[in-house]
């Protein structure tokens, strides 16, 4: 079966799949045309299975199920929603679910979903019927942990589990923090030692960050990585400060951004997609020069890879779930979307790329399905 | 009591595609648990776990809005859901 790029859109779901070079791409769709779709996974148990976080402009989140790789879809019996609040208490509803995770592959069928305002929920069927993780969304500390008010909302994210344990979870709030369990949920504590958050008043607090996208190495599970509001970080269980290693890049570009890709196999590489974090937030290439940079040796240093990519007047976006990487092992691919509508490949671990698609809607997420 | 729902076009993915369909009910939370019945998934793109009408989506009995589940609905009544967009 041939790889699939699966691309969300503010405006429905599209697919790209390539030749056996990866050299040219079909694009196909859309599906859910005028839907808006936040992301779209495949469960690695189950590779016939994808799902896909939906809304529309005017109905409530749902969640869709393909049992045969995206052709045809199922909506949920009963999708992510909070518990009903009792007399007095905060009455929260999900306005979107903004974030997808299989489970442990010892959990057939178990899935986790990140909403925003933000909550943890879980699935234990495959996605059909979903469950508020009462643990994170009833927490006593949750009000103080989310709260910042982003424009958009607060949003749970980066749900990594363990692959040694599967009680063992991490997740993280933009803007809140990374917060780990190890109890399958039922109980949850702050991890942001180390991390910048120069927008709160005190530097050294505990919660309150702004984690972009945090990705724990699936084959070295004690190696994090983090794109932060502040930074770019890495943590090596079981220390609980995170080191800024995103000081090693050039102090022209900085070391902010949304995205952070791993290697599949090597826990030392990594690609981010540097943005404009200066002033009032831009939030495009830097000097509209777009590049990707990797690191091969966990952050130590970081190469600038642009060949291919637009040479001036480039003004990128691409938000968190929006960047990649393939299964290809001798030459990872590496694949980005934008909120302009374009994506960009790269079949040689980000040393050129091409645009594969253009024209389509915002981009919300890019993820390789096989 | 019986009474005729109008369907939006977003929500007729529902209804296969139907315009118009019959529901029963007293009261406005009524007719959606009647719909949801039939169509199941329906009510929880309109309506939050929380039991509010969402915020881009009005409900009106004949001619009149209704902004709570507990509107009454009467017999022979239209019930009309809209869906309120805007920009791009």
């Amino acid at each position: 079966m041939a790889s699939t790029l699966w691309i969300g859109t503010r405006k429905g779901a599209f697919m790209l799949r390539p030749d056996a070079h990866r050299r040219n791409w079909r694009l196909a769709g859309p599906q859910f045309l005028g839907h808006i779709i936040h992301h779209i996974v495949q469960d690695p148990r189950e590779p016939r299975v994808l799902l896909m976080a939906a809304k529309t402009g005017h109905l409530g989140p749902t969640v869709y199920r393909s049992s045969d790789r995206g052709r045809t879809w199922r909506e949920a019996v009963r999708p992510p929603a909070f518990r009903k609040a009792a007399d007095g208490e905060e009455a929260r509803a999900v306005q979107k679910v903004f974030w997808l995770t299989p489970g442990h592959s010892s959990e057939r069928g178990t899935w986790y979903a990140g909403s925003s305002p933000a909550g943890l929920f879980r699935s234990a069927d495959g996605g059909e019927r979903w469950e508020p993780v009462a643990g994170f969304n009833d927490h006593p500390m949750r009000s103080r942990w989310v709260g910042s008010g982003t424009p958009d909302g607060e949003l749970l994210h980066s749900i990594n589990i363990d692959p040694r344990d599967r009680n063992h979870l991490y997740l993280a709030i933009s803007a809140g923090g990374v917060f780990e369990s190890s109890d399958g949920g039922a109980d949850w504590t702050p991890l942001n030692e180390g991390c910048a958050a120069d927008f709160l008043p005190d530097p050294n607090a505990p919660y309150g960050h702004d984690p972009h996208c945090v990705a724990l190495h699936p084959r070295a599970p004690d190696r994090l990585y983090q794109q932060n509001h502040c930074g770019i970080y890495r943590l090596d269980r079981p220390a609980r400060r995170w080191e800024r290693i995103g000081a090693a890049m050039p102090k022209s570009i900085g070391d902010v951004g949304f995205p952070i890709v791993l290697h599949p196999l090597d826990p030392d590489i990594a690609w981010v997609l540097p943005m404009d974090g200066q002033t009032v937030w831009p939030r495009t290439s830097i000097g509209g020069k777009p590049a990707v940079y990797r690191t091969g040796d966990g952050g130590g240093r970081w190469r600038r890879l642009d060949s291919g990519l637009p040479r001036s007047q480039a003004w990128l976006t691409v938000l968190r779930q929006a960047m990649c990487t393939d299964d290809h092992l001798a030459r990872v691919g590496v694949y980005f979307g934008t909120t302009g509508g374009e994506v960009w490949a790269s079949p040689n671990d980000g040393e050129s790329w091409r645009c594969i698609a253009r024209h389509l809607p915002e981009i919300y997420s890019v993820t390789h399905a096989v | 009591m019986s009474c005729k729902v109008h369907i939006p076009s977003p929500l007729r993915s529902y209804t296969d595609g139907a315009h118009r369909v019959p529901a029963e009910g007293a009261t406005l939370a009524e007719v959606l648990s009647s719909l949801e019945a039939r169509f199941a998934g329906i009510r929880f793109r309109v309506v939050d776990e929380q039991s509010r009408i969402r915020p881009h989506i009005r409900f009106y009995v004949n001619s009149r809005e209704v902004s709570e589940l507990s509107a009454p609905v009467g017999s022979g009544d239209t019930v009309h859901v809209i869906c309120a967009l805007s920009g791009g």
